[in-house]
């Protein structure tokens, strides 16, 4: 018994919202067979287990569907525009520059293809890479296992928890706990906790958010029995529970990419990419939040439909840049994507990069420069703030030198 | 013969009133315990495990730095010294014959300065001394070859190329599996609070009731000197030293080649940073004397020493992310032994202090405890031969059930991947559940199989791992 050897010509790795957006558009251009791998055994993503609303706002008509829905949908187009979606199928590794190792029930195969697209996605950073002290109790989880436990498997989660981060996504955890009809008793940040945030929350929610606030240490046993925090000021206490979400800090799974020896970009930890979505290795393109922890649903869709123009014209021409300059970013801006210079001069995702900050800057004038030139300069007009996504416009880019220095954005 | 593990309600009693239910018990499920439960396994006794965990291997045995060890710088002509050499031995041969996976990467203990490295040569000799002869001296430019990505400033090595890497959960596993299939009864969540020692007999006031044994061995880890008071005996207090270790990811596990050990000072024996068969990176551990013996946590100012200690070491290691950080008890006893010892007129074996070295010679202490026992007045009889066991391989060195088409043809379940990080099969999973020994708790069963145990920490499969495991609860 060995490994059945195929080949097709796109494959893409991970059925999220940008795999299969991406291979709806590319089976719909004419690419030949695309074929898209997801190890879950139903596709969709992490939407899947997202039951709040608010998906889709801006690609699918209306006000936005539920995670699930979306997923559904984003699974539909994909099949219907002729891509062949495989689920319970799992890349274990690269067995050359184009070609795959996979595991299913059905066997093993080794496919190779003429352009392969990696959309692994991201995920929540667990309480152990956070290097949070203390026991190792049942009542730990992350967001997206607490969803899967929620609303995949009806699971029960416990009676008071505490949640770790103030995000989008963290109150997406409270939704869920509540739901579960668990009491959360408190929100947790390392940030100053927004002014008045209970009336600036559209669900009413009135859990005190504790700002400026840091996890000291787990406690308990057989289950969890506390966290204990201490405030920037000294002070400390433990706030009594048996649940904790550890909530937001994403990390891309670039396991697949780093496997195949694909440069990540220091800043993002994910591939590090062109306009075109191309990564340093010829053929490998990437898309979705495998490249950017964490944008939205949407924004990982459309960047998997607008990988299939490069794809096609890979797929024809057989061309690939290198030499490209970087794009970096300078404390306390985060990282930036795309984060290398596309030396055809193609712009990003609506025309404009993507960036994160590790602190709260207020109208900051973003500075861009190669190699003491400077390119562009733009002042945003409202506030970036941690984990939340803000723009740099892209028009710059047929200024850069593509065979220059890395390209600097700096904040003034 | 079904095996009879029992983990709730009284301990049954069906023997004649007043006859001693079973001929030895063995107090402690750890590695030890378990490889003393698989030795009496071979004679015709009744013989009964307790533990008072729900788990075999769920103290210290757990949690510890999972090395294989030659015993190269035990203290020479001591008990340890000549258990863990001939334990090695036995162990290397068993995980040979069972499948569980070791790997002979080798040690090198790295020398950052003048002073340590004019250690190295005395390091040497004990190890000759320890009848151990393969060790060598390295040069700095050896070194460097060796484990490129070592940080600066490192001046040589001694080589200890017989250091190994070992699952520290499938041994113990492998271990009570052989013993209950041959007749030994495990009593799991069933702690002893207090021991009656009559003529012929001990009586053991359990949680779960009183039990009865003619012979006794106390293997309580950390509880062997309150065992061993029970007793009226004061010999030794063992005082746990809790060591903390980070895992790091699997993709640093091409940063190091060796378990990297540092020279051992007045202080202790220092940090390391050494593979684990799971294809994983340890830093640890550290060495803090406590009074709590269940005081398993990590602390942030350890984290920051081993980050630190870490850093000097393989710097590039403190980039990669952190799967797990955890922290197991050593049970030391102020004495550079092991404290065993026979007391043939109570027909009481106390095998206590067994420190960090326990994995590794294991299987002769469980030799050495049952030529004690043969000593005590109890006729062994004559051994016979344990029917062999095979243990699913948990080691990343060796093939696991993903990657075999021909398992995989005959039975899907282990092509369905249900832990991605790992690449636990549903296949796995449902055997783990259904064992001879089978996880009384989704801890249980990542030690069993690695679900749970990678780099997302449940992200992924956490859920779907719960409801396998609720779905198989009896």
């Amino acid at each position: 018994m060995t490994r059945h050897e195929r080949t097709v010509d796109v494959l893409i790795v991970g059925g999220g919202p940008a795999g299969l957006g991406a291979g709806a558009e590319l089976a719909a251009s004419g690419a030949g067979r695309v074929e898209i791998l997801e190890r879950e055994q139903t596709a969709g993503g992490v939407p899947r287990h997202c039951h709040h609303g608010g998906f889709g706002g801006r690609t699918i008509g209306g006000g936005g569907a539920t995670g699930p829905a979306y997923a559904e949908s984003c699974v539909a187009a994909a099949v219907r525009a002729g891509a062949t979606l495989r689920t319970g199928v799992t890349v274990t590794g690269w067995a050359g520059p184009l070609t795959v190792d996979t595991t299913a029930p059905t066997g093993l195969e080794r496919i190779t293809a003429r352009a392969v697209i990696l959309a692994t996605g991201a995920r929540e950073r667990p309480r152990s890479a956070r290097l949070v002290p203390g026991s190792r109790p049942p009542g730990v989880y992350t967001t997206g296992e607490l969803q899967q436990a929620v609303h995949l498997y009806q699971q029960r989660i416990g009676t008071r928890a505490v949640v770790i981060g103030d995000e989008p996504v963290s109150r997406a955890a409270a939704d869920t706990l509540r739901v579960a009809g668990v009491d959360v008793v408190a929100m947790v940040t390392d940030r100053p906790a927004p002014k008045l945030a209970a009336l600036t929350r559209p669900s009413g929610d009135r859990t005190p958010v504790l700002g400026r606030t840091i996890v000291t240490a787990l406690t308990g046993r057989e289950r969890l029995t506390g966290v204990s925090v201490r405030h920037q000021d000294g002070r400390t206490a433990t706030l009594r529970c048996d649940t904790v979400v550890f909530t937001g800090d994403w990390i891309p799974d670039h396991e697949l990419a780093r496997r195949g020896e694909v440069t990540l970009d220091p800043g993002t930890r994910g591939p590090a990419y062109d306009a075109a979505h191309r990564t340093d290795r010829t053929g490998v393109f990437a898309v979705g939040n495998l490249l950017h922890g964490v944008e939205s649903a949407g924004v990982a869709l459309a960047e998997g439909r607008a990988v299939a123009a490069p794809v096609l014209r890979h797929l024809t021409a057989g061309d690939w840049p290198t030499g490209r300059p970087a794009v970096a970013v300078d404390s306390p801006l985060r990282w930036i994507a795309p984060n290398l210079v596309d030396p055809d001069g193609g712009l990003p995702l609506r025309g404009r990069f993507v960036l994160r900050t590790d602190r709260r800057l207020s109208s900051p004038l973003l500075v861009v420069s190669q190699d003491g030139r400077e390119l562009h300069r733009q002042r945003l007009l409202l506030p970036a703030v941690p984990d939340r996504p803000f723009h740099l416009r892209g028009d710059w880019l047929d200024r850069a030198d593509p065979g220059g220095g890395t390209v600097r954005v700096s904040v003034h | 013969m079904s095996p009879t593990i029992t983990t709730a309600g009284e301990l049954t009693v069906d023997e004649p009133p007043g006859s001693p239910v079973y001929d030895v018990t063995v107090v402690g499920a750890g590695v030890v315990g378990a490889a003393i439960a698989r030795e009496l396994a071979r004679y015709r006794l009744r013989t009964a495990l307790l533990d008072a965990g729900d788990d075999i291997g769920n103290g210290t045995s757990k949690a510890n730095t999972a090395i294989l060890h030659t015993g190269f710088d035990a203290v020479p002509g001591s008990l340890e010294a000549r258990l863990v050499r001939e334990g090695q031995h036995r162990l290397r041969a068993y995980a040979a014959e069972t499948g569980i996976p070791v790997e002979r990467v080798g040690a090198l203990l790295v020398a950052w300065d003048e002073e340590q490295l004019a250690t190295l040569p005395a390091l040497l000799a004990k190890a000759e001394r320890n009848d151990y002869h393969a060790a060598r001296l390295l040069g700095a430019d050896e070194l460097r070859a060796r484990e490129p990505h070592l940080g600066p400033g490192a001046l040589g090595a001694l080589e200890i190329p017989d250091e190994s890497i070992i699952c520290p959960w499938t041994t113990p596993l492998a271990y009570a599996t052989q013993a209950v299939r041959a007749g030994v009864h495990l009593h799991l969540n069933c702690r002893v609070r207090h021991i009656e020692s009559g003529d012929d007999a001990h009586t053991l006031t359990t949680t779960r009731g009183p039990l009865r044994t003619r012979h006794l061995i106390n293997a309580a880890g950390l509880y062997a000197d309150e065992l061993d008071r029970e007793l009226g005996h004061d010999d030794f207090t063992v005082t746990p030293r809790r060591g903390q270790l980070i895992v790091f990811d699997k993709l640093a596990r091409d940063l190091v080649d060796h378990i990297l050990l540092p020279v051992p000072t007045a202080a202790g024996k220092g940090v390391l940073v050494a593979p684990t068969v799971f294809g994983n990176v340890l830093l640890g551990p550290t060495a803090e004397d406590l009074d709590d013996k269940t005081a398993t946590g990590s602390t942030a100012d350890a984290i920051a020493l081993l980050r630190e200690k870490g850093r000097r070491i393989l710097p590039e290691l403190l980039d990669e992310e952190v799967t797990a950080v955890y922290a197991g008890l050593r049970a030391a006893t102020g004495q550079e032994d092991y404290r065993i010892r026979s007391r043939p007129e109570l027909r009481y074996i106390t095998v206590g202090g067994i420190r960090s070295t326990g994995l590794t010679a294991s299987m002769a202490i469980a030799a050495h405890v049952a030529d004690l026992l043969g000593g005590s007045g109890l006729d062994l009889g004559t051994p016979h031969e344990l029917p062999p066991v095979t243990m699913p391989n948990l080691g990343e060195a060796f093939p696991r059930p993903y990657q075999d088409a021909g398992l995989i043809a005959a039975d899907p379940a282990y092509g369905t991947l249900v832990c991605h990080c790992e690449r636990v099969s549903a296949g796995e999973i449902r055997d783990a559940l259904a064992g001879p020994v089978p996880p009384h708790s989704p801890d249980g069963l990542r030690r069993r199989t690695r679900a749970g145990n990678g780099r997302c920490q449940g992200f992924y499969c956490g859920a779907a791992v719960r409801a396998l495991f609720e779905e198989a609860r009896p």
